[in-house]
Parts: structure tokens; C-alpha cells; sequence
């Protein structure tokens, strides 16, 4: 495979010169909205606002026509990659293929125009829906009840955190740490600190999974859970789960499961079985809800019955065919979000549900633990697996230490990808891995790709034996050059300023399409 | 329905690569005992035809804000959605994207946030925006989150006036955080700022008030940032982002964080979500800030681009020592965000401030006009929204009105002490005069009734025609 400087097949609709910004574009007197009139009704009296309130100068929005905008985020749009343009085997965010049937169950006007604070009997249908799916999430995870107001995985686990936090102190025994092995995803410490916990770390085993001798070492009286993802982010089952599930629970702690890997184990097995008392759910990752460029997700939160009357309120109660919320809940949390959650990506996450079906759920596991463990196959004559336990089940992660020896390392074949027109794998992650590349193909990627990206993976390996500058170099075919990070630190520049420094910076050409650089106001 | 492309043969061919005979062999792993029973209680796989018939059947369960016309606000607010921003922001170039962790890849989410910064910048009257959080609710515990930081100190003020369901949330996550909420509580629908003055100390991390506040009142953001600077504290003001066409920015009265729910800009209602919080602070609390952050650089040739930035702050880096937990957030709404900012322009802004103003204030004049019905606060400044007090139940008013179409407003029964008998009502710029008209005899039929009068008009709502 040689890579030329010619754009990358996603990025050929892309211009090399920068996109100048909106404010760029904008032009004194230009609109792109129309509005009704204001005169429909009387004027207000100007005392009716105090003058010391009221705006004293335009506010620096840009003035461009509806074309100027329609332009500007199709060309944004042209220097974005996605995966509706290609493999994006970003490991642990399941970026799997969206179906397009979610996008307009979505867009039915009784969903999308349907106000939060509507009453319920004139919101029947969504509370149908969350009932419904909350059904399933519970036969799904094998626990008794679910909160839909996390908005994401994150949110989850605080929401998780605090639910533990309040059981325990219902039972007049308040703990103050949670435990945490080395491999977790950084939003578990962040999260345990936000609920009000220390974090203790539990080393991994020289097999990547949890070390029971090291687990038991740190299980006391003050530990509140032990919060683990499985499989785990090496993409390994832990097979020590039911004792580690007695271990926790003999200490008197809970056990709390990341479910950002329940991709791998859909309808296959249950984290209620396996001991677990409470479970997030990423809907956008495990249902295939568009990820949006970094959200909205969903992450809604199953807990086991002794944690049910913790939940956040209101909950969905059935009645009959009547549907109604349960505001009464004396021992709940409260509430983590200002409504009901991402009720969009639930509907989206609901259509999903029904067009798989339970055995097409199942199925989604077998796939993908089947795509990703024939892609490692392909991939061992030239990379380390970071811990040599297999199978691995939805996702794999790679060590680039012989490519790093040759003088590549593994943000090099990271770029190395990008010009060979795929999404690299998630890098330096888990930290447990020396020049981690973490892949999760998913379900949706055929057997054509899959090989595509291995030959990418090997060819770029060879690179790095050969001769590493090219990668050091990359990419060349992407709509910019390696970015320059330090710097964007090093001077921050998070917003734009008329007549700023930018202005001279080079590759902004807009004299194609109208006036550039003016002052908005 | 399937979304996997595998045909049999290659199924056959991966296994034969692998060495297996067949997949169940790959989940070895998994202890026999904890094998899922293959009988699952859950639906069985529905063609594409049967998700849209399904789905279409729920939705009908749901009368929604084109069956009824919506006076209803409290947060989420109808405002009219451009045809340009989810046409836009929808595409599967954005859409099916994620966080843009390899830059090169990713312009378009960078350079849409970046700008979407400098939008809410302008808003807000404040240098920093981050990339969005998950709603203008929990954007208020983050910021509280920032200003225990930023102060060292830990009682936060939080004004009487502020949404419950903000408050109730700000409870939550204080069980976790090192967090003492004081509640101050609000004179005829305005925070009482003499109380605040009482109870600040030097203990006090912030004040905590809404622009407007939950009652659509217009707080007096430079007294309360004077008055909380005065004890070294901060002003965290929650903002309506629309009222910035006519209200001056909270950042330049004072407001040191500003914060906010997004739902207004170019997002549907969506039963409450997804919509995104925002978030705005002075360059000398960035360090602090929550969640991602698009900064401008370089690349290796010269050319300007765009990146996250700031990471050290973030929990991926961080991990307990980060300045929140937030990983996925609410980029696309946030894009969205920019795209009907643009759209609107700083003369569609002010324009629609104008048009939220008069019409708010017409349907004040022809609501109060209804025998019985006063003014909940009056003389209090306010926008496009403002409260009623009723002379009957407002939950049973509203039940009735539903039935003849209109959705009158968030009764404010058990929600605010006192006001057992307020009707919070919400107007913009998608209400016509025909439409406020008519609500008020459509209340005026509906509070005789009650009243056991025989109503004189049912007072049916004019759903779909063009106002007069």
C-alpha cells in the first residue's frame, strides 16, 4: 500500500485550505432568519425592563445568508470522519454502524415535541416506551429496576455511586472507599471522588484480570464497592467473577459494573448473575445510537432490588394500561438530571431493541467477539497482545513495543491509519499497556474490512521496520497535517476575537466565497 | 432486521482462520453457570416496517405540541426550530462521529465547537465556554463543583427562585460533594438579595440565582455579583441564552460562572432531552473547568486547526484528580446550538427577544383580564414568561384546558410555597395573537365552569391554522 498525498478517499470532498470560521464569513446586514414580526403585538412600556438589565450593545453573533451556513457545515462536515465514512475501531466507545430506522422513531413529532412537564396522561406512549424498555434492560442484566435519567456512561456511575452511598448509610454503616483495578476507564476515579469516596487501586494479574489475592488484601470494612468493568477494557472476561462477587459482598460491599462492554456479552450472560448489584448501560454504544462527535448518549442504571427504592425519582409505574410516575420514593437520591434523561437516545435505543430482537442481541455478542478475535489473528505476526490471555471477547489491545524499539510509536501507526483513510484504535489506554492500541471492530464490520485493516496495520508495521520516518510524519492525506497540541495549550485560544492573532495565521483563504475577517459588531 | 453483514461463508472462514468449529467456542471464558438462558423475556426481531409501525403507535400515545398549543415553559421552552439546523446538524459526518481524540480526522466537530465557544462567549459575556454538558441542571452542580474549588469553601447560596428541579438535583450531588446548601428565599417572585447579604459569610463559595428565574422574573444580576464579591465569594448565574437578545450578559454585570440550559437553540423538547447544558467562566478559572475544550493551534505546516485541549484537567488523563467526571457529552445538540445562533444573527436575536417580550406581555394583560385571575408578582420585570395566581385549582384548570387543546401553562401547586393556586405560563415568538386570545376565553369558559357557571364557549384551541 503506498500512501500519496493525495486527499484520503473520506476527506475527498474536503478542501486543503482551512474553512475559514462563521465569523469569517459574516457580512454587517446579512440574515439568514426570518421571524414574525414583533408588531403583531403592542409595544412594551420601556419601564416594563429596568434600563440598568437591558442590552447596551449587539451581541457578536455572525450575519450570514441560510446558503453561507448550508456551505460552511457541509465543508465542516466534508473534514469530519465518521463512521458512516469508514472503520472506526475506537476501542471501548462501540462504534458500531447506526441504523437509520432509530433517526426517525426519533423525529416523530409525539416523541420529538412531546414537553417534559407535560402531564401523564398526555404522555402515555414515552412512559409506555420507558417501561418497556426498562423491562427489557432488567431481563437484559438480570437486576429489578432502572433509572433512565443519566445522560451518559459517566453520569451513570455517579448516579451508581450515590445510590451505594445512600444504601449504606440507610444502613447505618457508612463506607468511605471504593475500589478500583488499574485497567478502568478514567471516568470511574473521577466519578468515585464526585460521590464523596477514596479510590484505592487494585493492581492487575499478570493475566489482566483482577487478582484475587490483591482484592482481598484491600476488602475492609470501609470499602463501599468494588467497581470493575467486564469484560474488562483488555477486552477479557473476568472468569473469577462469581468469587469476586463473594469476596465483595462477605465485606459487606457492593459491586458495581461499568457495563461499557456489555456489547460483548449481550443476551450471552447477565451481570445480576454473575453477582453485580448495579450496572450502567451506554445506549449509544451497546444500542448503536449515533455518538454525535462526543454525545448525546444515554446511561441509564440498573441496580438489584435492595437498591431499588434508591433510585433517582420519579420512576415509570404501571397501572393497568395506565401509565403514570412515581414521584413517591422517600428513600431516593433525588435527581441527577433536570428531566428524564436523554429520552431521544432511548427512543432510538428502543427501536434498536426491536429490530434485533433478543436472538439478534445475541447475536450482536456473537459478532462481535467473533470479528475481534479473527482481526487479532491477523494481527499477531507483527504486534504484541498487551496480555497474552485469548480468547479476548468484543475488543482486543496491542502493545507497540517492537514498533516503538524501530522508532514508531503507537501514535505514529495512529496516523499511519489515518492515512490509509481508517480511524485509528484508541491509544495510550488502558494504562496498564505499554504503547497501547486498543481496537474494537464491533459487530457491523464485514470480513472485507476487517482484512482491509489488518494489511494497514501489518503494511504500517513494516513501515516501522523499514523505515519509520514516513510515520513519523503522518498524515499527509488527511484535510490537516499533526497537529501541534502542545501549543494549543501552551497559548489557549478557546474562542474567537475580531481582529485577533488568527487573522494572520496562515492557510485561511476564504476569497472564494465573500467577505472575510470583518468584525461582526 | 440484522445490521450485520456477515454471510454464513464468511462466518465459516473466520471460524476456520480461528481454529474453531463454531463461535460458542470464543465464549469460553464465560463460566458455564453463568450462561444466559437462551429464552430471554424480550421482544422477537421485527422487520424495519413493524420498528416504524411500533414506534409510530407510541408516539400516538402522546399529544404533542403540534396537537396542542403550548404555553408551557419552566425550562424547556417551545421556540421554533429553523428547517437549516438539523438538517445540518445531522448529517452522519457529525452525527456518527465521537469524540474527536485524533484531531487530524476530526476538523469539523473541532471547528464547530470551537465556534460554538465564541457563540456562548457572547451570550454569556464570558471568555471560556467549555463543549457542552449534559443539561442546564447538572451544568449548575458543575459549577458548584468550580467554585468549591475555586474558593476553598464550601456553603454554597442558592436562591429560592431557582427552578426546584435544579435545586433537588444541586441536593443530590451534594451528598458527594463537600457541599452546604443555604437557600435564600425569593420576595414577591425576586431573590431576596438583603437575605443573601445576611446570610453570606466568609464561608460562602458562591450565590447560586437564576436570569430570569424560575417565575420568568429579571433578577438584578450587578447587586447580587457586588454583593457576593463584597465576602470574596462568586456569582453563579443560570441564564436563559435567548434573553441575551435584550438582557446584558450576566458575565458583564459581574457573574463569574454562567451556566445554562441549551434546549432553546435549534433542539427540540424531546420529553426533556437530549438538549445540552453550557457552561462559561473568566480565563483564570479555566483550569477548573469541566469537560472538553477546543482550543486553536497549528499544524506541522503553518495551518490553523483546531484541538481538544486542556486534557490534564479531564478524567482520562486525570482520573481522581479531574475537574469532573463528564466524558460523553452533548456535542451534537451544542452544534446544533451554533447552527440556529448563526442562523439567527445578532438582528434575528434581538428580534426574537422583541417578539417573546410583547407577546409575553399581551398575554399577561389579556390572562389577568379574566375575572379572577391577578398577576402573581406584579410590577416584577419579566420576558417571556411570568406567573398567575388562579382563582381555581391551576393542576384542574390546566386538565380542562388540555381537553379543549391548549397546554396552559406549568400549574405551580406543591412546586413553590404559597403559590398553591400559580399558573407559570410561557410565550415565544410561535404564539400568535389569535393563539393568546384564545387561551384567555378558553380560561375564562373553563373558570366559570368551575365555578359552576354555564360556559358561554368551549373555547377549542385554533391547532393548526395561521393565526389571525
Amino acid at each position: 500500500m503506498t500512501v500519496t498525498r493525495e486527499p484520503a478517499p473520506w476527506a475527498a470532498g474536503a478542501s486543503r485550505r482551512a474553512e475559514p470560521l462563521i465569523f469569517e464569513r459574516s457580512a454587517p446586514g446579512r440574515r439568514a432568519s426570518s421571524l414574525p414580526p414583533a408588531d403583531e403585538f403592542p409595544p412594551v412600556a420601556p419601564s416594563a425592563l429596568p434600563r440598568s438589565a437591558r442590552r447596551t450593545a449587539p451581541v457578536g453573533l455572525p450575519e450570514v445568508s441560510e446558503r453561507d451556513l448550508v456551505r460552511h457545515y457541509t465543508r465542516l462536515a466534508h473534514r469530519n470522519f465518521a463512521v458512516d465514512l469508514g472503520f472506526y475501531p475506537l476501542g471501548s466507545c462501540t462504534m458500531k454502524y447506526n441504523p437509520k430506522v432509530a433517526e426517525v422513531a426519533a423525529a416523530l413529532p409525539g416523541f420529538a415535541r412531546l414537553h417534559p412537564a407535560q402531564p401523564p396522561d398526555q404522555t402515555q406512549g414515552a412512559l409506555e416506551l420507558l417501561w418497556r424498555l426498562e423491562r427489557a434492560l432488567t431481563e437484559l442484566t438480570g437486576l429489578a429496576g432502572v433509572t433512565f435519567q443519566p445522560a451518559a456512561g459517566a453520569h451513570g456511575e455517579l448516579t451508581g455511586l450515590l445510590i451505594m452511598r445512600a444504601y449504606h448509610e440507610a444502613a447505618g454503616n457508612p463506607r468511605r472507599r471504593v475500589v478500583i483495578p488499574d485497567s478502568a476507564h478514567g471516568t470511574n476515579p473521577a466519578s468515585v471522588r464526585l460521590a464523596g469516596f477514596d479510590v484505592t487501586t487494585v493492581r492487575s494479574g499478570a493475566d489482566g484480570l483482577v487478582d484475587l489475592g490483591a482484592l482481598a488484601g484491600v476488602l475492609d470494612t470501609d470499602v463501599a464497592a468494588f467497581m470493575i468493568t467486564n469484560p474488562n477494557t483488555l477486552g477479557l472476561f473476568e472468569r473469577n467473577i462469581t468469587r469476586i462477587a463473594e469476596l465483595v459482598h462477605r465485606a459487606g460491599g457492593l459491586l458495581y459494573l461499568d457495563g461499557a462492554n456489555l456489547n460483548a456479552i449481550l443476551g450471552k450472560a447477565r451481570p445480576g448473575d454473575m453477582g453485580f448489584d448495579v450496572v450502567h448501560m451506554n445506549l449509544h454504544k451497546t444500542f448503536a445510537t449515533p455518538h454525535g462527535g462526543g454525545g448525546p448518549g444515554a446511561g441509564p442504571l440498573a441496580v438489584a432490588g435492595h437498591l431499588t427504592p434508591f433510585l433517582p425519582a420519579p420512576v415509570v409505574r404501571r397501572a393497568g394500561d395506565r401509565f403514570d410516575w412515581d414521584h413517591d420514593r422517600p428513600r431516593s437520591i433525588g435527581r441527577v438530571h433536570g428531566w428524564h434523561g436523554n429520552f431521544a437516545i432511548i427512543v432510538r435505543a428502543y427501536a434498536y431493541l426491536l429490530a434485533n430482537g433478543g436472538e439478534g442481541l445475541r447475536q450482536v455478542a456473537e459478532r462481535a467477539v467473533l470479528n475481534a478475535n479473527y482481526l487479532l489473528e491477523l494481527l499477531t505476526p507483527a504486534y504484541e497482545l498487551g496480555y497474552a490471555t485469548r480468547p479476548v471477547m468484543h475488543e482486543f489491545v496491542l502493545s507497540a513495543r517492537r514498533q516503538k524499539a524501530a522508532g514508531a510509536r503507537a501514535l505514529d501507526i495512529a496516523k499511519g491509519l489515518v492515512d490509509r483513510g481508517m480511524h485509528p484504535p484508541t491509544v495510550y489506554f488502558p494504562l496498564i499497556v505499554d504503547e497501547a492500541l486498543m481496537v474494537e471492530p464491533t459487530e457491523t464490520e464485514s470480513v472485507e474490512t476487517l482484512d482491509a485493516f489488518a494489511e494497514a496495520l501489518l503494511d504500517i508495521a513494516a513501515q516501522a521496520e523499514r523505515d519509520p520516518g514516513p510515520l513519523r510524519q503522518a498524515p499527509v492525506t488527511a484535510p490537516v497535517r499533526r497537529l501541534d497540541e502542545a501549543r494549543a495549550a501552551r497559548r489557549l485560544v478557546a474562542r474567537w476575537h475580531a481582529g485577533g492573532e488568527e487573522d494572520q495565521v496562515r492557510g485561511v483563504d476564504a476569497a472564494d466565497e465573500g467577505p472575510t475577517g470583518r468584525p461582526t459588531s | 432486521m440484522t445490521y450485520q453483514p456477515h454471510t454464513d461463508a464468511d462466518v465459516r472462514r473466520m471460524l476456520d482462520r480461528l481454529g474453531l468449529a463454531s463461535v460458542e467456542e470464543l465464549f469460553t471464558p464465560i463460566p458455564a453457570a453463568l450462561r444466559a438462558p437462551v429464552d430471554l423475556d424480550l421482544p422477537r426481531p421485527h422487520a424495519e416496517q413493524e420498528v416504524v409501525a411500533e414506534l409510530t403507535r407510541l408516539a400516538g400515545r402522546n399529544r404533542h405540541l403540534d396537537e396542542l398549543v403550548c404555553f408551557l415553559g419552566a425550562g424547556v421552552y417551545d421556540h421554533y426550530v429553523p428547517a437549516v439546523v438539523w438538517y445540518l446538524a445531522g448529517r452522519g459526518e457529525l452525527a456518527t462521529s465521537y469524540t474527536p481524540y485524533q484531531p487530524e480526522m476530526s476538523q469539523g466537530v473541532l471547528q464547530a465547537l470551537f465556534e460554538y465557544q465564541t457563540l456562548i462567549s457572547e451570550l454569556t459575556g464570558l471568555e471560556v465556554s467549555n463543549a457542552s454538558l449534559y443539561d442546564g441542571a447538572s451544568a449548575v452542580a458543575e459549577a458548584a463543583t468550580m467554585v468549591v474549588g475555586a474558593t476553598g469553601r464550601h456553603e454554597l447560596l442558592v436562591s429560592g427562585a431557582v427552578a426546584p428541579r435544579v435545586r433537588e438535583l444541586l441536593e443530590t450531588y451534594s451528598a458527594g460533594l463537600d457541599l452546604k446548601l443555604v437557600e435564600v428565599g425569593a420576595l414577591d417572585g425576586q431573590t431576596d438579595l438583603e437575605e443573601a447579604r445576611s446570610r453570606a459569610s466568609d464561608q460562602t463559595a458562591a450565590l447560586l440565582l437564576a436570569q430570569p428565574n424560575f417565575f420568568g422574573v429579571v433578577e438584578d444580576v450587578r447587586a447580587a455579583a457586588d454583593l457576593a464579591h463584597q465576602v470574596g465569594a462568586r456569582l453563579v448565574v443560570t441564564f436563559d441564552p435567548l434573553a441575551a437578545g435584550l438582557l446584558e450578559p450576566p458575565g458583564r454585570l459581574g457573574a463569574d460562572v454562567v451556566v445554562g440550559e441549551g434546549q432553546a437553540l435549534g433542539n427540540h423538547p424531546n420529553f426533556g432531552g437530549p438538549a445540552f447544558g453550557f457552561l462559561a467562566c473568566a480565563p483564570a478559572d479555566v483550569r477548573r473547568l469541566p469537560g472538553r475544550l477546543a482550543g486553536q493551534t497549528l499544524d506541522a505546516d503553518g495551518t490553523r486547526a483546531f484541538v481538544l485541549t486542556l486534557q490534564a484537567r479531564e478524567q482520562h488523563i486525570r482520573r481522581e484528580k479531574a475537574t469532573s467526571n463528564i466524558c460523553t457529552n452533548q456535542t451534537l445538540n451544542a452544534i446544533a446550538a451554533a447552527v440556529y445562533l448563526s442562523w439567527l444573527g445578532p438582528q434575528g436575536l434581538a428580534e426574537l427577544g422583541e417578539r417573546c417580550l410583547r407577546a409575553a406581555h399581551y398575554a399577561a394583560d389579556r390572562l389577568t383580564g379574566v375575572p379572577g385571575v391577578r398577576p402573581a408578582f406584579p410590577g416584577r420585570p419579566f420576558l417571556k414568561e411570568f406567573a398567575l395566581r388562579l382563582p381555581a385549582d391551576p393542576v384542574e384548570v390546566c386538565r380542562r384546558l388540555a381537553d379543549r387543546g391548549w397546554l396552559a401553562g406549568l400549574p405551580l401547586t406543591g412546586t413553590a410555597p404559597g403559590l398553591e393556586d400559580g399558573l407559570l405560563v410561557a410565550v415565544t415568538e410561535r404564539r400568535t395573537r389569535a393563539e393568546i386570545d384564545g387561551l384567555a376565553g378558553a380560561l375564562r369558559a373553563v373558570l366559570d365552569e368551575l365555578a359552576g357557571a354555564r360556559p358561554p364557549d368551549r373555547g377549542t384551541a385554533p391547532v393548526g391554522e395561521v393565526g389571525a
